[in-house]
């Protein structure tokens, strides 16, 4: 069966449906309804987008926002994609119920590309009705109305988008003191800016009043599911969370879609991190390629700071040989990977989830590196602060693998809480400590937790000095190539990997215990899965068990979750189902044959329709 | 109470012999340029009166990268990645710019992989003692040409190098550095006063030592053997050095002389100027060094400096202590922080 509802509007079965009647208003679609607004890319929309997402927010309704933005300063096509779900659904919705076509060149394809009984706003020149009689159409003369509320012709491309903001907003029923609010916020520091943006909302509101009965069902009602809630994007997080981690030295290459990280590091850095003698607690390098940027962390990191750097894929590979330098020589530094998808130009300004492999094991030889997964904003600020703390206690690069879906759009998150554990330094010897140690060897496992005892340089003891070789070495760090001081060294390696496993942070499993599917999902992954899972219960009457992995190494949670399932499916943004290979590389072989693939890989953000058919067609249901 | 008590070694203002300033036993070739450099520098700490633990040694890759074993063995050190030192001492001096950075790289590392590196730490004028042991070929891997080979000169296997040689010296005052100079491994006493004065300046010092290798090019053809550097080898001037712990001579030779006031209060005496040479400008210097070359004349001595120039740690404003050592309680920001952000973000 396959019966739509509120949650689901759009299964395929539905697409050839007979269109609303265009005359006659539909039964009310309330709270649950996807917004793309069509512009050129450096027309300045970015405002007026955010507003009419804070807008739907303050009246307490859940919403997501996506900006799909071209690789381009100005001029190409860019859409951004609005989602209110009165079901909390933040994952991209495939199918748009509300088009505002403001970019001529993509108009048509833009209406074209829409179901019928969607809404079309367009300026009205377009004359975009000659292409869809199944569509409720509401032209709109933007630049006559724009002219008349703004004196200043130069002023006029941006105010425009204002514009629209006021036409959906009656057409929306959106509260216009929420949205008035929301222009304030957006212009908080400009008072006359904020006043004529707010007057073209308003004359864009009393036009669609006078001019544009409403004729399609979609509409906001108040609701009480924001309340206490924070918008916040990814690489915000990120940053956060890596100052209230204390880091000290922050190095980066400029790189879409990581530059924000480092950005609005230096903002949050100069406001909370100067001393009161004016200086700064925290140094930041803008390096001169990637190569240098690990460099600096992994020297940084030797030297005892707490040191980071932002990067996507092709600093990623850039970076290969020092991480596997960071490996083999125990040196802790974080490394932030906002994923797009690649190489070279590629497609920069896309998603994807298709580092993780080449994370993992970055570098030549036998090298693994402790990856943390964070799925939603919160984990950015937690893991962006838990990966210091690793990498200090662990002595080795800790990634976090982020992408461009969750690090440059705005989530609504419950606010972050406050780090109120210690910061964990890990192994590191005092001089005081030294005089009081018999024989200390740098490489030494005296724990059995493969986790050695460091010295940072300065440390005041003729005993405390060591040195640092990617080179063959012994415990004592002297160089070395016998072959047993090579093999104990990998094997000790492994070891701390192992301890690893017990530190990184634990899956989220959702199961009850009777079903024979499993699905298992990392990062942004998550928020189509969790609609998913809802749409198999609803429309198919599959329960399907649920575990997010939430860091490599695997926690032993993981293998207990795949041996207590019949079928699992690993979701995942990438072509070769990079974590169902991970997987595979882990569990025992009996296991492996368990595992199917759901993967996602056009550049666009999953979203749950595409999880949920993927599923039910392997389920041969 | 016995009127002679066993003398005790000879030990230096801190009240360390210099057995305390040694290293490993060396394993490159005997005879090379490397290790006499090795020897200069343990003379230059010694002298200096540096405590060892202060100290951080950083290298790259190659012959000349593995020398900071050789050489103070109190002192951490990090033997890097190829061509990638300047990165890593970077990221270590930020994170405790209290300590002396002492950096060994070698003309493949610097001038070829590590040319990317280089010219960037140069600008940023970093506090850092970067010596170039320069040989002109790759020993390691069995003598290649290297990016420092002079145009013309040949190797044992009688290939000609065809392409022009890097001349990091030039580059580095171009660059930004502010300590520049060469010197060649068999001169003991120029090396050595350069060596002190390095570890009096605040800023980069770029020291390019040129240093034979005995096993691949320090033959007949080779512009880097120890033959050509006695024919060659063309002091700018002489270089005096006092430090700040020493009595100052007042009276200096005016006109041909230049007298530095070093950063710690250590003068360097540049004697015998050429006429009109300006060691604190660039042009100056960058010109005869390329007229020199122009001759095929080995320039040595102390190029250019300057004393004025910000280092890169001043410009970051950083607090004085070790970031590295920072406690918590200045480094993560207290709860009412968060809440004000949150409280944006609402």
């Amino acid at each position: 069966m396959a019966t739509t509802n509120a949650g689901a509007p759009s299964a395929p079965a539905t697409h050839g449906e007979p269109a609303a009647s265009s005359a006659v208003p539909s039964k009310p679609v309330i709270n649950d309804f996807s917004i793309q607004v069509a512009t050129v890319n450096g027309s300045g929309s970015q405002s007026a987008n955010s507003v009419l997402l804070r807008s739907i927010f303050a009246m307490g309704v859940p919403v997501s926002g996506k900006n799909l933005f071209p690789s381009n300063i100005a001029g190409l096509p860019t859409w951004y994609t609005i989602r209110a779900s009165k079901f909390g659904y933040v994952a991209r919705k495939k199918e748009i119920d509300v088009l505002i076509a403001m970019n001529a060149e993509t108009a048509r394809e833009d209406i074209l590309s829409l179901r019928p009984g969607s809404a079309a706003i367009y300026e009205e020149n377009l004359n975009l009705k000659q292409y869809r009689d199944d569509v409720v159409c509401y032209p709109v003369p933007f630049d006559k109305i724009t002219a008349a509320v703004c004196a200043e012709a130069k002023l006029r491309k941006l105010v425009k988008n204002m514009v629209y903001v006021g036409v959906a907003a009656k057409l929306l029923q959106l509260d216009m003191k929420a949205v008035e609010d929301s222009v304030r916020k957006q212009f908080a520091k400009k008072q006359k800016a904020a006043d004529l943006n707010f007057a073209a909302v308003q004359a864009g509101y009393d036009y669609a009043a006078q001019s544009l009965p409403k004729q399609d069902p979609f509409q906001v009602e108040r609701m009480n599911a924001t309340a206490g809630k924070i918008i916040i994007d990814g690489n915000a997080a990120c940053a956060l969370g890596a100052m209230f981690a204390g880091v000290t030295v922050v190095t980066w290459y400029p790189i879409t879609p990581s530059s924000s990280v480092v950005e609005q590091l230096i903002d949050l850095l100069k406001r909370y991190r100067i001393e009161e003698d004016g200086k700064a607690n925290f140094a930041v390098v803008q390096a001169e390629d990637e190569l240098a940027a690990i460099g600096m962390v992994l020297g940084a990191g030797w030297a005892g700071a707490r040191s980071m750097t932002a990067t996507s894929g092709p600093g990623i590979s850039l970076m290969a040989e020092f991480a596997g330098l960071g490996y083999f020589a125990e040196l802790p530094g974080v490394i932030f990977d906002i994923q797009r998808v690649g190489p070279s130009t590629g497609l920069p300004t896309r998603t994807s989830q298709a580092d993780l492999l080449s994370v993992a094991f970055l570098s030549h030889g036998d090298t693994k590196h402790p990856v943390l997964l964070p799925a939603n904003v919160k984990e950015c600020f937690e893991f962006g602060g838990a990966a210091f703390d690793l990498a200090e206690q662990l002595q080795t690069p800790v990634f976090v693998l982020s992408d461009l879906d969750l690090g440059m759009n705005n989530w609504m998150s419950e606010p972050f809480e406050y780090p109120e554990k210690p910061l964990n330094r890990g192994k590191v010897l005092t001089a005081e400590e030294l005089a009081k140690t018999a024989e200390w060897g740098r490489y030494k496992d005296v724990d059995g937790d493969g986790i050695p005892y460091r010295t940072l340089p300065g440390t005041d003891h003729p005993k405390a000095a060591y040195f640092t070789r990617g080179s063959g070495h012994n415990e004592r760090a002297q160089y070395s190539e016998r072959p047993e001081d090579y093999q104990n060294l990998m094997e000790r390696l492994a070891r701390k990997f192992e301890t690893a496993r017990k530190l990184v942070p634990a899956p989220v499993v959702v199961q009850t215990g009777k079903s024979k599917v499993g699905i298992i999902a990392y990062g942004t992954s998550d928020f189509a899965v969790m609609e998913s899972r809802d749409q198999l219960k609803k429309e198919y009457g599959v329960e399907a068990d649920y575990l997010r992995i939430r860091a490599y190494p695997f926690a032993k949670e993981i293998r207990e979750f795949v041996e207590s399932h019949e079928r699992v499916y690993i979701v995942e943004q990438n072509r070769d189902a990079q974590m169902l290979s991970l997987l595979k590389l882990d569990l025992p072989p009996a296991e492996t044959t368990k595992l199917r693939s759901v993967r996602h890989f056009n550049g666009l953000p999953i979203d749950a329709r595409s999880v949920t058919d993927e599923i039910v067609l392997q389920e041969g249901i | 109470m016995a009127a002679t008590a066993t003398p005790g070694p000879k030990v230096n203002r801190i009240g360390l012999p210099v057995l305390e300033y040694r290293g490993g036993k060396t394993t490159l070739c005997a005879g090379c340029g490397h290790n006499a450099i090795s020897e200069r520098i343990i003379d230059a700490l010694y002298e200096m009166g540096v405590q060892p633990e202060r100290v951080m040694k950083l290298s790259g890759i190659g012959c000349s990268s593995k020398s900071p074993a050789y050489f103070l063995s109190r002192a951490h050190s990090f033997n890097s990645v190829h061509g990638r030192m300047p990165s890593v001492a970077t990221g270590a001096l930020l994170a405790n710019r209290t300590m002396m950075g002492l950096g060994v790289s070698g003309d493949g590392d610097t001038a070829s992989i590590g040319i990317g590196q280089f010219v960037h730490l140069m600008r940023r004028n970093l506090n850092l003692i970067y010596i170039i042991e320069d040989n002109g070929v790759y020993g390691l891997t069995k003598g290649q040409f290297s990016a420092t080979a002079d145009i013309g000169s040949k190797l044992k296997t009688g290939v000609v190098n065809d392409l022009p040689a890097i001349d990091t010296c030039s580059l580095a005052i171009q660059l930004g550095a502010t300590f520049v100079g060469r010197s060649f491994s068999g001169d003991k006493k120029q090396l050595l006063t350069m060596l002190k004065a390095a570890m009096a300046h605040k800023g980069t010092v770029m020291l390019d030592v040129i240093s034979p290798c005995v096993t691949f090019n320090d033959h007949e053809g080779s512009t880097r053997s120890y033959k050509y550097m006695q024919d060659h080898e063309e002091p700018v001037g002489e270089v005096g050095f006092v430090p700040s712990f020493e009595e100052i001579d007042v009276e200096y030779e005016e006109g041909s002389s230049f007298d530095v006031e070093m950063h710690d209060g250590s003068h360097l005496r540049l004697k015998k100027l050429p006429e009109n040479y300006d060691p604190t400008d660039r042009a100056v210097a960058v010109r005869t060094l390329m007229e020199a070359h122009e001759n095929n004349e080995i320039l040595t001595g102390v190029f250019y400096i300057d004393t004025q120039k910000p280092a890169f740690t001043d410009l970051l404003n950083l607090v004085d202590e070790p970031l590295a050592l920072l406690p918590q309680s200045r480094t993560r920001p207290p709860k009412k922080v968060l809440d004000e952000v949150m409280s944006k973000h609402l």
